[in-house]
């Protein structure tokens, strides 16, 4: 049949032009937009819009997935990304648990993981696999320095823990129970409770019989609030303490008068107004804005999470692509390399100095000490 | 452990003992009534309180649009499955629906929610959530009334996942509390106890007296236990098996609705909180043999106090001290009751 002659010289040629047309970086964005980290997920997946377009004269295609939290989709969703569009960088998942099992896939293929994700498992200790992983949170150790810091300033001797039974809480036990142990603080109660529990009356009054001085609650968004009100609510006066994952607006919200006078450390995003100029701010600033004029309203820091990962992407490529061409192993491996260069580059979270051992890169300006104030974040003074 | 933790302890575990409790029966009627496990229920807890939530915040919950598109959507099916005999009684409840859901849509859009007081805003919450309950029989599972039990446990699981779905959809993935309906606490003995606490309790008892006299003394009420006991025999008494699944759904609804508009003062809840606490009551209902109602009742309150003084135990291993309680009592239900095939 001759008629089907021009129709396989068009599909050649087509062949032949598509590598030209795919000049274009592709960066893979995996969220959990849906299920039950969609609270992380959704203003990450919002902020992919807001991403860098350009990078050293190429363009950036972001190819956004969402994964339904789900672990195994996870690992769907990566393999998609490496196997059939050949992207030259992923930025997530959104959880810590789905970010720890696809590492090996990434590393594997030899593609850059920008991980927004809490847990800092992801990139310590520092192995073979995790070299292509880096993340774009504090370490929890970092923010939990800065409120053992404070806890000593105010002459705590004892405090009580209560945290998620999921690895966000579990780490904040292990990375405490090192910190205090070196301040002289005694934890007395470290009790755990699930996301969903619709009591935690148990926990509370345990930790209430322990009488400490302090309560420090580890949990990640609008779960850290029911600790704090039970505890309220069960008469205790002590100093509560928060982590960096109470740090958005529905805990004000939900915890109303129980949570004020909270202390916690976490990114200056809660506090734009009142942190002096830096550059950080500068760019925080037009994060929140222009995030503000598309969603209308401000969004969660998990969000600046995977902007700042945008951001590190845009300051390595201009350096990876004199090694090598978008979609190619060695523009991968050279992406990987000026990732791990980076050095006092100022983001929404804080200035990143990533080195070979230390794939975060935060220094304590990435944590303010913030209060709640009058139904509102304050800086601590 | 002293005296006055046991108090606060026991004074938790029955006020979320109270709510199972009202899902175990919910549970059990519609599986008696319609041999459904009704795996959504705990998606009616959360949509009421998360309705309740943003009805409080001045915000239209965006539920009403549902209601009206599922109204539709029915009305669509009625009309084409009797589209060779539509007398003018079928047109007139499918205009009645019809105008049902545009009413709610209408009042949702222009009264000042916020304001409303709070009976109010609860019984508008009802009035969006109930309907949806025959909607859902309907839509979901009259189509395959007869078809197996496992084919409707499917079904059910399918219909829980959409609507949590939905639900992140309808009210996005933060977490919700409403206010309590008044702040007084009062004291008793070494023990503060807050008003809201014994609302719960108090509503939980009335309701399932109530449903109780329901069963006992009206006709409809009569008609529905005839059809728990022996669906074929009540169909050839008159009952209709559709009436009886639309029914005991919207009963499930205004039970499950209720339960979360009354615990949504006590604790956070999300999109997806739903499904454990049904399954609470699950365990309670199976502790009763998916047979006894008075048994569901006393071992969804068994499974509140054990829930409690385990939290304060070992808090890691809440969970699964509740949820592994279920294989003794199946064993010895298995041991001890004589097994009766179902008609299929």
């Amino acid at each position: 049949m001759p008629s089907k002659k021009p129709l396989s010289a068009l599909i050649l040629a087509s062949a032949m032009l598509s590598p030209l047309a795919m000049a274009d970086i592709k960066v893979g964005v995996v969220t959990s937009s849906t299920g039950p980290i969609a609270l992380v997920g959704i203003p990450q997946k919002n902020t992919v819009a807001l991403l860098p377009d350009s990078a050293g004269g190429e363009r950036i295609k972001y190819i956004p997935l969402d994964d339904g939290s789900d672990p195994t989709a996870t690992v769907k969703a990566f393999k998609k990304l490496i196997d059939e569009e050949h992207v030259d960088a992923i930025i997530g998942p959104s959880g810590s648990g789905n970010a720890m099992g696809v590492i090996q896939f990434a590393a594997e293929s030899g593609t850059p993981m920008l991980a927004p994700v809490g847990t800092a498992a992801v990139v310590l200790p520092m192995t073979e696999q995790k070299k292509w992983v880096f993340k774009t949170t504090q370490n929890d150790d970092l923010i939990a320095a800065a409120l053992v810091d404070n806890m000593k300033a105010r002459g705590v001797k004892t405090i009580g823990m209560i945290g998620t039974a999921d690895p966000y809480g579990e780490n904040w036990s292990k990375v405490m129970k090192g910190l205090t142990e070196k301040a002289g603080i005694k934890i007395v109660a470290d009790e755990h409770f699930q996301r969903q529990d619709t009591s935690i009356t148990g926990q509370s009054l345990k930790v209430l019989m322990a009488n400490p001085d302090a309560v420090l609650i580890a949990a990640p968004g609008s779960s850290s609030v029911m600790p704090q009100t039970t505890l309220k609510d069960q008469g205790y006066a002590g100093q509560i303490y928060q982590t960096h994952g109470a740090a958005l607006d529905p805990f004000l919200r939900l915890g109303g008068k129980a949570v004020e006078g909270t202390i916690l450390a976490a990114s200056l995003m809660l506090v734009l107004d009142e942190v002096p100029e830096s550059p950080a701010k500068t760019i925080a600033t037009d994060y929140v804005d222009r995030y503000t004029k598309i969603y209308g309203t401000a969004p969660a820091t998990f969000g600046g999470n995977v902007y700042d990962a945008g951001l590190l992407l845009q300051n390595a490529i201009p350096t990876a692509l004199k090694s090598g061409k978008p979609g190619t192993a060695e523009f991968r491996a050279a992406l990987r390399t000026a990732l791990e260069h980076t050095t006092e580059m100022p983001a929404t979270q804080g200035v990143y100095n990533i080195t070979p051992a230390d794939h975060s890169g935060f220094d304590e300006r990435g944590r303010e000490m913030i209060t709640v104030k009058n139904g509102g974040w304050a800086l601590l003074k | 452990m002293n005296f006055q933790i046991a108090l606060l302890l026991g004074q938790d575990g029955i006020t979320n003992g109270a709510i199972y409790a009202l899902l175990a029966l919910s549970i059990l009627l519609v599986f008696t009534v319609t041999r459904i496990l009704l795996i959504p229920l705990g998606e009616f807890v959360t949509f009421g309180a998360l309705t309740m939530a943003a009805i409080q915040m001045g915000k239209a919950p965006a539920l009403e649009w549902l209601l009206l598109a599922l109204t539709l959507i029915e009305c669509g099916l009625d009309a084409y499955h009797f589209r060779s005999n539509l007398g003018s009684k079928r047109i007139q409840t499918m205009v009645l629906k019809v105008a049902y859901a545009v009413v709610m849509v209408v009042l949702i859009q222009m009264l000042p929610l916020a304001e409303l007081p709070m009976a109010f805003q609860a019984l508008l919450t009802l009035a969006l959530m109930v309907p949806l309950g025959p909607l859902m029989y309907r839509l979901f599972f009259q189509p395959l009334a007869d078809a197996p039990a496992l084919v409707l446990l499917i079904v059910s699981i399918a219909v829980h996942v959409a609507m949590v779905g939905v639900g992140l959809l309808l009210f996005g993935p933060e977490g919700a509390r409403t206010e309590p309906f008044s702040d007084t606490a009062f004291r008793l003995g070494p023990v503060m106890m807050k008003s809201q606490t014994l609302w719960v309790i108090l509503v939980s008892i009335l309701l399932i007296v109530t449903l109780f006299l329901t069963f006992e003394r009206t006709l409809y009420g009569k008609a529905l236990r005839a059809t728990a006991v022996n669906r074929t025999g009540a169909r050839l008494l008159g009952i209709s098996p559709v009436f009886a699944g639309k029914a005991t759904f919207g009963l499930a609804a205004f039970i499950g609705s209720l339960s979360g508009i009354l615990i949504a003062p006590i604790t956070t809840l999300y999109f997806d909180s739903g499904f454990i606490i049904s399954l609470k009551g699950f365990v309670g209902a199976i502790i009763g043999g998916l047979i006894s109602y008075p048994l569901a009742a006393v071992g969804a309150v068994a499974v509140g106090l054990i829930e409690a003084f385990s939290m304060f135990w070992a808090s890691t291993y809440k969970e699964i001290i509740v949820f592994t309680l279920i294989i003794p009592f199946l064993i010895w239900r298995s041991m001890t009751s004589h097994h009766v095939e179902d008609e299929e």
